[in-house]
């Protein structure tokens, strides 16, 4: 069963200004994020992440297209009450303590007195803040923030969780705590979804991951699919001996040619022409120190999505000027 | 229901701690303090103005703060977007609307009661009798105030912070006037002006009729009918501003 789901879903933002076109945040995403899954929401700034937390959450009303969480319609007031949500850059209420104000999220979900003693202590040991318990917020550092509005989402024991850029803010032992949190609750069945921009984190922790651009899903799938999916894997050579200055067969395959000395660096943009290079790495009677196959990571495939994305924008652009 | 309750206690909570609200019940002993400066300096009428100078305060303390907490009650929450961590727990949006409004509401409700407290120990301290009257002036004033925060809160689910402000201002000067500006045109205007001042009467709120100061100042009662329709009047009003603003609350983004 899949707890998240989104059917074609469309969000445009009239301009303001009469003749304007609107503005189009999201362009037709249909999305699927399974029960137990982390799921790692991608895109750079603009492209649709947080308008698709939004449509999830009922923040905002999708102009078309559906959403379900947990097999209910997106926005039933009842089923927010099984999910637990962090938006990005938090704010809130400054003026409440740390345990003030997770005994009012506890309250808002309905929680009783003694449930909300418990997970009010439990929690703020669980995100580092059992000592700032009386504190109040105004005085908490960004990340301390950013952990209370974990410890927040967190309050009512949600099946589904969903964090807006969770890592925003965090030093790098925070941002290692919250993903062995975000781990913990897969452990124990919780389906959780992400946005975020640091793909190292999503490599890291994610059952699968969903690509957005201009407000349409890109890629979607398992890190291990999606990466293997790219088959411009690029491949380094050092080699020691070798002319490479004006050398056509080289530098015709290379992507680079680095030459210190009497070393040498060749990069190819994939492994076809390594044959082609170790030959006449032979030819030259040059001496090959090694050949390494560079893995395409998921930033390989986040750039390489993005730039096509660039390039199918250019022509429209580059019309509309001259219209 | 008790999602209202939660939102409504932390609105109160909210407010307690803002220091505005505090510096305001300050004022408003200074301006009693005022009155009873002024009163020393009338020879004839002075329990009439130190009455007059105390309702007054009351009055005006709490128009302030329910424009201009109640203006920012919800545009606050949007603009710092703790709007978003709200909407999603399980409370419906009118929920959210009727608690913050009830949350600010308490803090009146307790601020013009030590309002009131000092009031009374002013007039107590300088032997003006405490007639039933400044009890039903200052009633009416609550649901005066009641009413003016119902309009703030109606402007400020759909417009900024300034222009709530402005707006609120305006229709709360203008609720009372419509019914001298409906008198005055009764005599001798033509047809189009009247329909004019008449849609703006049955429109805007006649907050007028929840002012009766003046007579209370000098002990005159009004008939309890009286006093209950007028009470009714203004709960009414606030109820389908209230309405409103929950419908306009409802179609929003955030």
């Amino acid at each position: 069963m899949d707890d998240i789901v989104t059917e074609n879903l469309t969000k445009s933002y009239a301009s303001g200004w009469p003749g304007r076109p609107p503005f189009v945040a999201l362009d037709g995403l249909s999305l699927r994020v399974g029960r137990g899954e982390i799921f790692g929401f991608l895109g750079p700034n603009g492209a649709g992440k947080t308008t698709t937390l939004k449509i999830l959450l009922g923040l905002v009303r999708a102009t078309s297209g559906k959403a379900f969480l947990l097999g209910q319609p997106a926005g039933d007031v009842a089923t927010r009450g099984r999910i637990g949500f962090l938006p990005e850059s938090p704010y809130f209420y400054d003026y409440l303590t740390a345990e003030e104000f997770l005994g009012f999220y506890g309250q808002l979900a309905g929680l009783g007195r003694a449930a909300i003693n418990q997970r009010v202590t439990d929690l703020l040991e669980l995100v580092g803040l059992a000592d700032a318990r009386t504190r109040q917020l105004r005085k908490f550092s960004k990340g301390m923030l950013q952990r209370i509005g974990l410890a927040q989402a967190l309050i009512h024991d949600p099946e589904l969780i969903i964090l807006d850029e969770p890592m925003t803010g965090l030093d790098p032992i925070g941002r290692k705590q919250v993903r062995d949190l975000i781990l913990s609750l897969r452990d124990q069945g919780k389906t959780v979804f992400f946005s975020t921009h640091i793909l190292h984190d999503v490599e890291m922790i994610c059952d699968r991951v969903g690509i957005v651009m201009k407000g349409r899903l890109v890629a979607s799938g398992r890190v291990d699919e999606l990466v293997r999916q790219d088959h411009t894997h690029s491949v380094e050579i050092v080699c020691q001996q070798v002319k490479t200055d004006g050398n056509t067969l080289i530098h015709s395959l290379a992507a680079r040619v680095l030459q210190q000395g009497q070393q040498c660096l060749i990069v190819l943009p994939n492994p076809d022409a390594v044959d082609a290079i170790v030959g006449e790495i032979r030819r030259q009677g040059g001496r090959l120190l090694s050949v390494t196959p560079h893995k395409a990571s998921l930033e390989d495939l986040f750039f390489q999505e993005a730039s096509q994305e660039i390039a199918r924008a250019l022509p429209h652009m580059t019309s509309g000027r001259a219209s | 229901m008790d999602a209202i309750g939660v939102i409504a206690l932390n609105a109160f909570r909210e407010t307690l701690r803002d220091k505005i609200l505090y510096n305001l019940v300050l004022f408003a002993g200074l301006l009693i303090g005022l009155s009873v400066l002024l009163a020393d300096l009338s020879i004839t009428e002075h329990h009439k103005v130190i009455a007059d100078m105390g309702l007054a305060a009351i009055n005006l303390i709490g128009v302030i703060i329910a424009i201009f907490v109640g203006i920012s009650l919800v545009n606050k929450e949007i603009e710092r977007r703790t709007i978003y961590t709200i909407m999603a727990r399980p409370i419906s949006r009118t929920f959210f609307i009727l608690g913050k409004y009830l949350g600010l509401a308490l803090t009146l409700f307790v601020n013009m009661t030590i309002m009131m407290a000092v009031f009374l120990a002013t007039l107590w301290l300088y032997h003006v009798p405490i007639e039933q009257s400044l009890f039903q002036a200052v009633e009416l004033i609550f649901v005066e105030i009641l009413v003016v925060t119902a309009i703030a809160l109606f402007f400020s689910t759909f417009t900024s912070t300034t222009l709530s402000a402005i707006f609120t201002l305006g229709l709360y000067v203008i609720g009372h006037l419509t019914a001298d500006l409906r008198s005055v045109v009764a005599n001798g205007e033509s047809g189009g002006v009247k329909a004019v001042v008449d849609l703006l009467y049955y429109l805007c709120p006649n907050l007028e009729m929840l002012n009766i100061k003046g007579q209370a100042a000098v002990g005159i009662l009004v008939a309890p009918e009286y006093l209950l329709l007028a009470s009714l009047y203004g709960v009414m009003y606030a109820g389908v501003l209230l309405t409103s603003a929950c419908l306009v609350f409802q179609k929003r983004d955030f």
